[in-house]
């Protein structure tokens, strides 16, 4: 990849890259489980739906007063996949800045390993989940996009 | 040798009853000899976060289907993938699933394409078990491998291709087991969503609509007998003698209805067509019909 990660995300892809084939599930599985739930004041909004992940999630990216970005993921118990993809972009990219959000490559989830025990189809999840994260940021804070 | 079929009287109306088992059954039957039970999911983690007991992982994506070529596992494929999860070619397999069965129905379906013979799917699925409070638990079993046999994969009975619906039009029923905003194409025009890279929308002309749900109960079990024949007999005029393709986005859905046909209505002819609307939306100058 050209373009650096940020740092949190980028060991997060190396704790990964790092593993084997059941320990990469299982640590997929932790990140499922460590996604912060929607705060209370998001609850029963209309959020913008990832369509492109086979199971549900939802997606809300803000900026803060002191310019960081802040990630709101929603996702049923019984989508743990998209719950984990949330979960490692929650982990790795909430508190950067918008310019690091928008310059991460919307393939850095290539390096993770993961393909081999979700699929390459499933993965595809990751960049449409940043994708949107990224549209977003750019409808709420034009001025840092240009 | 199989194990017995399960009895239970809505089950006994079905064409083939012993294609089906109850969530009693199952519990009756955990850890019987020559019983492997399946778990096949969308989510390929949902496994892990809880399972039958003793239920071995299937995932359609890495363990049904070829690497390289969009098509299935072969024959040395399909044994290794049985072999170590402990089934032989006597052995009963049992499937179960999240999302109502989607993708039990489909290893259920590529099971039928290697001609394993006893081969079921549990009424209601993952959502019916969990919702009755059954055990689950997040041990993975200890498989010991078994023995399976090469046994060649036979495409002609129950699955269709491209040129096989092509040549199906005007000559036989075909049901479009999608949602009624895919069936009339409408779908593919919502803004801001790509809709799975699928250049055309509607369906195969003489198509019927059927969403595959309506064969289900909410609580993911299949409807009776006789509401199943209210819907494909006296409502779309299907014969169980017809000749009939079914076909959705990428062949989960209609795995559904195709199981549906075949061994709870008895149709003796009902093929599944896999490639559906991914392929047959972005084929050149295949006939697409569109209100």
């Amino acid at each position: 990849m050209d373009r650096a990660l940020p740092p949190r995300l980028q060991a997060i892809v190396d704790e990964f890259a790092e593993c084997d084939r059941t320990e990469r599930l299982d640590l997929l599985l932790e990140y499922a489980n460590g996604l912060p739930p929607l705060p209370e004041r998001l609850a029963g909004q209309d959020l913008e739906r990832v369509h492109e992940c086979q199971t549900p999630l939802f997606v809300q990216a803000e900026v803060d007063d002191a310019d960081r970005v802040r990630l709101f993921f929603a996702a049923p118990d019984e989508a743990p996949t998209s719950k984990g993809f949330a979960g490692i972009i929650q982990a790795g990219l909430d508190g950067a800045s918008v310019e690091e959000v928008l310059a991460t490559p919307s393939e850095f989830a290539m390096g993770m390993g993961l393909a081999e025990v979700v699929s390459p189809l499933r993965m595809r999840s990751t960049g449409a989940i940043l994708a949107r994260i990224k549209r977003q940021l750019v409808e709420r804070a034009p001025d840092a996009a240009s | 040798m199989p194990l017995p079929a399960d009895t239970d009287p809505k089950l006994a109306a079905y064409a083939h009853p012993e294609r089906l088992v109850t969530t009693q059954w199952l519990e009756d039957h955990l850890g019987d000899d020559g019983l492997v039970v399946l778990e096949c999911n969308e989510d390929v983690l949902l496994y892990h976060t809880g399972h039958i007991p003793g239920a071995r992982k299937l995932d359609w994506h890495i363990d049904l289907n070829d690497e390289v070529a969009r098509d299935y596992i072969d024959a040395e494929g399909f044994a290794r993938m049985c072999a170590a999860r402990g089934i032989g070619r006597d052995t009963t397999v049992v499937i179960y699933g999240d999302n109502f069965n989607w993708w039990a129905a489909y290893a259920l379906w590529v099971f039928s394409l290697f001609g394993h013979p006893d081969v079921r799917l549990l009424d209601g699925g993952r959502a019916a078990w969990a919702a009755e409070g059954r055990a689950m638990t997040t041990d993975e079993p200890q498989v010991a491998p078994a023995d399976y046999p090469i046994v060649q994969r036979d495409d002609e009975a129950i699955r269709a291709f491209k040129e096989d619906v092509l040549a199906h039009i005007g000559q036989g029923p075909l049901v479009d087991v999608r949602s009624p905003g895919e069936f009339t194409g409408e779908l593919l025009h919502m803004p801001d969503y790509p809709q799975e890279g699928v250049q055309r929308g509607g369906h195969v002309p003489t198509a019927s609509s059927v969403p595959w749900k309506r064969a289900a109960n909410e609580d993911g079990t299949f409807k009776t007998a006789d509401e199943l024949r209210a819907i494909y007999a006296d409502e779309i005029g299907l014969e169980p003698s017809d000749e009939v393709i079914t076909y959705c986005r990428i062949g989960e859905r209609s795995s559904h209805t195709w199981f549906v046909l075949t061994h709870l209505l008895g149709f003796e002819h009902v093929r599944n067509y896999d490639g559906s609307w991914v392929e047959w939306g972005n084929a050149v100058r295949v006939p697409i019909e569109k209100p």
